[in-house]
This record gives structure tokens, C-alpha cells and sequence, in this order.
């Protein structure tokens, strides 16, 4: 009974239109509501939206370089904050802790996440790379599409890719005139964005099988994903 | 590096990084990755804070202590529980509800004056920013006007759902539902694909 009455706060919270005390209470029950944790994830899309209706006008361009300045500040002291905002900094430090729980949440189970995270935003950042460098072709496909640069780096973005079974991986190809060679393991996920460990010259053709994990030195599986790098018509 | 077509403060190396990936630099306290969070958003925040606070000093210190409250959490942000925009309005937004608040400076009506909104450094930012404007605005009329007026009340006006319910003299929980409803249809109306995203959308069939 008590938690149904907190499932209810979750738009309220979302838009900050809870009480201190309602809010605190809120925090609490969701750090064990996966429930609510999913749902505040897309209410608050919703309302953070509503930002965007304002007119928004320019703000003031020191504004930016004193935002700069006190970040810098702030890594080289250990005591940060400045005179003017001695007055309310008890309150201020409250609702920061308040305001550091609640988005805590969005970090639950960080420690291990955190490898992970890094390593798909590194790929995640060299296939935006290659996607951006002038001249890159983008080849589509039934599951997705290949991009390659005009270096011949190349990677695959596939969508909505189940996780491989247990033990297992998914390993990219590119054959090019012979047997296919080994270009990278990967995972599964909603998007997947993988850069290929090997050149993809023109007319070489990109595979995907699922292999044993630790991956394979030639494709054991059927490939389930086979595109050509040739131009499209 | 492209050249944008007046000079920013900083080189925009980041041009093609997705929030999320320049929030992760910001973890590893990157500064110029918090200069580049700030061309992307701080527009739309100073906007958000200014519509709700009305004072362009009061404004400027909900968006700053916003941003610097991300420069200290940005370890704390997961890209699977929602995006980077979301995360830092959020930041900036209860800044600026907590200092309305305490300043009691809350008003129900809309903003009289409009703003005309200063052409900014990049002409790309002010259409992206028109584009969204419109296309929230044009949501938030289709939404019933009972659940519209909540919302604004509750998001721009700073009141919360006691407050709410009083005001309007309507029991909690209808204000709680009318919450919830307003901002699921709000999703649902917003849910359309924007114009960038359809080029990352495979077309089936060639191989």
C-alpha cells in the first residue's frame, strides 16, 4: 500500500513538484523500485522536453567562461564554492545531496557498468569518426549498415541485436579474395555500433557468425550477416 | 576540421561525439568536454531557468550551478537509464525550481513578453532550437487543457502538487494523475521520429 502510493509520486517527481519531505520519502522507495526507476526514466524525458518550449534567448556570454572557471577552480581546491553563495550553502549543499541521490539512481550498479561504458563509448566514438569522415560510404542492409571511410576503415552498426548465448560472442569477417579474416568480437544490444579491426577494401565482403567466446581463428557458424562493400545503385 | 561559420571559443572537436560519449569525457574531468555540453545545452537551459525564475541574474546562477552540479556527477550519469540531455536539464531544472522557491517569485501566468531570441553564434543551433520549440509547443496543445495547465504549473511554475491541488482546488490526486497522463501523452506526441534520425534507419533490402 505504502509503495503504491509512492509508484504514484513518479510524474510529480519527475517534475520536481514534490515536497522536500515527499520527495526524500520518493528517493528512498526508488532506490529498490526498478518499477519506478524505468518509469521516471521516461517521464522525465517527457518533461525535460518541455524545456524546450521556452523562448530562449542568448544568455549572457560570460555566463560561459564562468561556468569554465569555477569547474576549473574546482578541480585544483579542494573548497569550491564562492562567497555569494556562502549564504545558502547549507541549503544548497542539502539539495545537492538530495539531488546526487536521486541521480545516483540513473548509476545503479556503476563499478561494473563502468568498464563496459568506456569501452562501448570508445567505439562508439570511432565509428562516429568514420561515419564523419568526408567521402565515407554507408552501405544498408537487411540488419543494419555498413560505413566505410575512404581510408577503407570500416565498421557495422546493426539493430537490435540479441546478446549471444551463454559462452558464446559475435565475431566480424572481411573476406577480400580469400578466406575470411578475423575483424573484431562484440556483444549484443539495442544498437550496436562496431568498428572492424581490419580494412575493408573495395569489393571485400563483411561477415557476422556467433562463435565460442574468445572468438575463432575462421568462421565455425554460418554467417547471419553478409554484406558486400560495392557501390549501391 | 570543419570550420563552423563564425568562431567559437573553443574548436569544435567534439562536433561528432554524442552526448552521452562528451558526458563520459566530463567524467574524466575534461573541461573542454564541459565547454562542449555548454554550446549544446546552455541555451535551452538559460531558456528554461529564465522562463521559470523571470530574473536574468537568478537565471544565470540556476544554469550555472546546473552544469557545475553535472561537472560533479557526471560519473554518476548511465547512458542505458536516459540521455545526457535529459540528465543535465534535470540538473539545471531543480536549480531553478529550488530558487524560485525560495525566492518566492512564482507566477501562474505565462510570460507576457517574448522574448526575440538573440541570433546566436551558429545559425544551425537557432534553427535546431526553433525546430524543437515548435514541435514541444505543438505537443503541448494537443494535450488536454487540464493536464497542459498542470504541467506548466508544476514544471515552469515551480509549485508543487499540494500547492497544486490547492490552488485549483481539485483533491491530490487528481493533480498526481493528470501529471501522469499529461506527460505519457507528451511522450506519445513526441515520439515521432525527428528529421535527423531517419538517416540512421537501415533501408531494407539491398545487400
Amino acid at each position: 500500500m505504502e509503495a503504491d502510493a509512492q509508484h504514484d509520486l513518479t510524474a510529480a517527481y519527475a517534475l520536481d513538484a514534490l515536497e522536500p519531505e515527499e520527495a526524500r520519502r520518493y528517493e528512498a522507495h526508488l532506490a529498490r523500485c526498478e518499477r519506478c526507476q524505468g518509469e521516471l526514466a521516461e517521464l522525465s524525458e517527457s518533461a525535460s522536453a518541455l524545456a524546450y518550449a521556452a523562448d530562449a534567448p542568448a544568455p549572457p556570454p560570460e555566463l560561459r567562461s564562468r561556468i569554465l572557471a569555477q569547474a576549473r577552480g574546482e578541480r585544483a581546491n579542494v573548497v569550491p564554492l564562492r562567497p555569494r553563495w556562502a549564504k545558502p550553502l547549507v541549503a544548497v549543499a542539502a539539495l545537492a545531496a538530495c539531488v546526487a541521490l536521486g541521480l545516483g539512481l540513473w548509476a545503479s550498479s556503476l563499478s561494473n557498468k563502468l568498464d563496459r561504458r568506456e569501452a562501448e563509448i570508445k567505439r562508439q566514438q570511432r565509428v562516429a569518426q568514420i561515419l564523419a569522415e568526408p567521402g565515407s560510404r554507408k552501405i544498408s542492409f537487411s540488419r543494419g549498415t555498413l560505413v566505410v571511410g575512404r581510408s577503407g576503415d570500416g565498421a557495422l552498426v546493426l539493430n537490435k541485436l540479441a546478446p549471444p548465448g551463454a559462452d558464446r560472442t559475435y565475431e566480424a569477417w572481411v573476406a577480400d579474395q580469400g578466406a575470411p579474416q578475423p575483424a573484431g568480437l562484440f556483444e549484443g544490444g539495442k544498437a550496436v555500433a562496431v568498428p572492424l579491426d581490419r580494412p575493408v577494401p573495395q569489393g571485400a565482403t563483411v561477415m557476422v557468425t556467433e562463435e565460442k567466446a574468445g572468438g575463432a581463428a575462421s568462421p565455425t557458424q554460418t554467417p547471419f550477416v553478409i554484406v558486400r562493400n560495392a557501390s549501391q545503385s | 576540421m570543419p570550420m563552423g561559420k563564425t568562431p567559437r571559443l573553443m574548436p569544435r572537436s567534439f562536433g561528432h561525439l554524442s552526448d552521452e560519449a562528451v558526458v563520459a569525457m566530463l567524467a574524466r574531468s575534461d573541461e573542454s568536454a564541459l565547454a562542449e555540453l555548454y554550446d549544446r545545452f546552455g541555451r535551452a537551459a538559460y531558456g528554461l531557468a529564465l522562463r521559470i525564475l523571470r530574473d536574468e541574474k537568478l537565471a544565470e546562477d540556476a544554469v550555472q550551478e546546473g552544469f557545475l552540479a553535472a561537472w560533479r556527477n557526471a560519473d554518476r550519469f548511465i547512458p542505458e537509464r536516459g540521455r545526457a540531455s535529459t540528465w543535465l536539464l534535470t540538473l539545471v531544472h531543480r536549480r531553478a525550481v529550488d530558487l524560485v522557491r525560495r525566492e518566492g517569485r512564482r507566477r501562474a501566468e505565462p510570460l507576457r513578453e517574448s522574448f526575440e531570441p538573440a541570433p546566436s553564434e551558429s545559425a544551425e543551433d537557432d534553427a535546431w532550437l526553433r525546430i524543437e520549440r515548435e514541435r514541444v509547443q505543438w505537443a503541448l496543445k494537443k494535450l488536454p487543457d487540464q493536464q497542459r495547465e498542470a504541467l506548466e504549473l508544476a514544471y515552469y511554475g515551480g509549485f508543487t502538487q499540494s500547492e497544486l491541488a490547492e490552488r485549483l482546488g481539485e483533491p491530490v490526486g487528481t493533480i498526481k494523475s493528470r501529471m501522469f497522463t499529461g506527460l505519457a501523452r507528451l511522450r506519445e506526441l513526441l515520439g515521432e521520429p525527428r528529421p535527423g534520425e531517419a538517416a540512421w534507419k537501415p533501408t531494407p533490402n539491398t545487400t
